[in-house]
């Protein structure tokens, strides 16, 4: 079980929390737009690297805020999380 | 009288089932992953094509990964046309599997019931049963107290939090010995030419023009005129070398055996609505399988309270397992898709073959997807029963959803 470190209320258990998948994965801007390629890639397509990947996480148990963490896949060490809203960190 | 030497009596190793090989300068067709998929490509390239300048290559010992890992239910009762195609051509081929491969896969058709929970599950079963039959697969809806004929130790009082109010049979099904059915594949395959190559990780896909040149590998770099991926929970790693994005996730997803029981438990019983799904080992442990941990990860491990939650459910359904102790559990990398249905087919890139995406439910289809991937190798064609799970339906909105009928429990 992994202890993620909620920006707000500190180390807590995985059980607490939701998971959100790929962070930083925006709405197009126009969506009727978009190829269906595009409209493909944006609704299917997320990233699955085996290495640090920016993922989603809601303290859903506790504060019930969302926020962002930076975890490496193949580890499962958590980098560091940062609130939503602040721009990804650089990995340790 | 001197002593005898520590293990100058043991019995001489028996005769190897296949021999390890060095891997060649380049091969017709390399396959990467010697898995359970891997193996029956390999051999049904072999033996259906005549394609036998083959190597698998595999980056731990054959078999040493999901195929080792998983829980060995069988069975093909899934809800759309196009999954009923190839997984009951599976099962056919589950069915003369021991004959065809002379050697024994203690494949037993002891039946799987998918429990009903709810209403709305009631109904989604019946769907289910009566799409199956349309399509030439064995099921019958089952009330409680049938379901408790066919598994007596199930628990239908109505008084649980999730009570059974029913469950779909599909007779057929049942489970067989993961490890024997991929010694069965390698042994058979190896006595038609097919070269297996372990501790061989494919590091990079060589692209030229479009097309598919080779693999670099922790052995060096071997050149192919094709290169087949059946690398399950690594196949985006893999494909990200050829600058391929695929709609995959990768997921740890655990399982556990319970110490050796009596023989208790006479079929496979799955439940979508709690998690679980459980049957016995010829041997005795009571085999059980859980859902995946929600994160990504390539850690072949996965996180306690997933096999607490699994443990609640299989206590609540079986009452009798109180007593069980757990022997041991484990997890797996799993290659998750959208709409639960795996890719199998061609890919961007010339001569590159995909077969992943099978998620939590790939040894099921073992036989029949070496089959249709063979077929689709050799003839640089989607087979017709694989066509339907092309790459681009996610572009095209063709999905095989089958969430129902696979969801956790696949």
């Amino acid at each position: 079980m992994l202890l993620i470190p909620c920006p707000w209320c500190g180390p807590r258990e995985e059980a607490e929390f939701h998971y959100g998948g790929q962070a930083h994965v925006a709405y197009p801007e126009d969506p009727a737009a978009l190829s269906d390629e595009e409209w493909a890639r944006y609704l299917f397509f997320r990233d699955n690297p085996k290495g640090v990947f920016a993922e989603r996480w809601s303290h859903s148990a506790g504060c019930r805020r969302w926020f962002n963490a930076l975890r490496d896949t193949a580890t499962n060490r958590i980098h560091g999380v940062y609130r939503v809203g602040e721009p990804r960190p650089v990995a340790s | 009288m001197s002593p005898r030497p520590p293990g100058a009596d043991l019995p001489d190793h028996p005769d190897r089932l296949w021999s390890a090989a060095e891997p060649k300068s380049s091969y017709d067709v390399v396959i990467v992953g010697g898995g359970g998929h891997g193996l029956a490509t390999a051999y049904y390239l072999a033996r259906n094509h005549g394609i036998t300048n083959v190597a698998v290559l595999e980056r731990g010992w054959l078999a040493g990964g999901n195929m080792a890992r998983n829980t060995t239910i069988i069975r093909s009762n899934y809800l759309w046309d196009e999954s009923a195609g190839i997984y009951e051509h599976a099962l056919k081929l589950w069915e003369g599997l021991e004959e065809e491969l002379d050697y024994p896969l203690l494949f037993s058709q002891r039946g799987v019931l998918n429990l009903a929970h709810s209403l709305q599950d009631v109904r989604d079963s019946v769907r289910r049963v009566e799409a199956n039959r349309l399509n030439g697969v064995d099921a019958e809806w089952l009330d409680p107290r049938q379901v408790k004929e066919v598994c007596p130790i199930v628990e239908i009082s109505p008084d649980v939090r999730y009570p059974v109010m029913g469950a779909t049979f599909q007779p057929r099904a049942g489970i067989a010995k993961h490890d024997y059915v991929a010694w069965g594949f390698a042994r058979a395959a190896a006595a038609l030419g097919v070269e297996f190559i372990e501790n061989c990780e494919v590091t990079g896909l060589r692209v030229s023009d479009g097309r598919v040149t080779g693999v670099d590998t922790t052995r060096g770099s071997i050149a192919a005129g094709r290169v087949a991926l059946c690398a399950a929970g690594h196949t985006s790693v893999v494909a990200a070398t050829a600058g391929i994005d695929l709609p995959l996730q990768s997921h740890p997803l655990q399982a556990l055996v319970s110490e050796l029981l009596e023989p208790v438990h006479p079929t496979v019983v799955m439940s979508n609505a709690v998690h679980v799904y459980v049957s016995q080992a010829h041997k005795g442990e009571l085999v059980m399988g859980a859902g995946i941990d929600a994160a990504n990860s390539y850690r072949q491990r996965g996180a306690f309270h997933i096999i607490e939650r699994q443990m609640a459910a299989a206590l609540e359904l079986f009452p009798i397992f109180a007593r069980a102790h757990v022997l041991r559990t484990w997890g797996g990398v799993v290659d998750v898709t959208p709409d639960a249905s795996p890719i199998v087919g061609l890919s961007p890139v010339d001569g590159l073959y995909l077969n992943c995406g099978w998620g939590t439910g790939g040894f099921k289809a073992t036989p029949g997807v070496g089959w249709c991937f063979a077929h689709t190798v050799a003839h640089d064609e989607p087979h017709p029963l694989a066509a339907p799970f092309s790459l681009d339906r996610f572009v095209t909105g063709a999905l095989v959803d089958e969430h129902g009928a696979a969801a956790v429990a696949h």
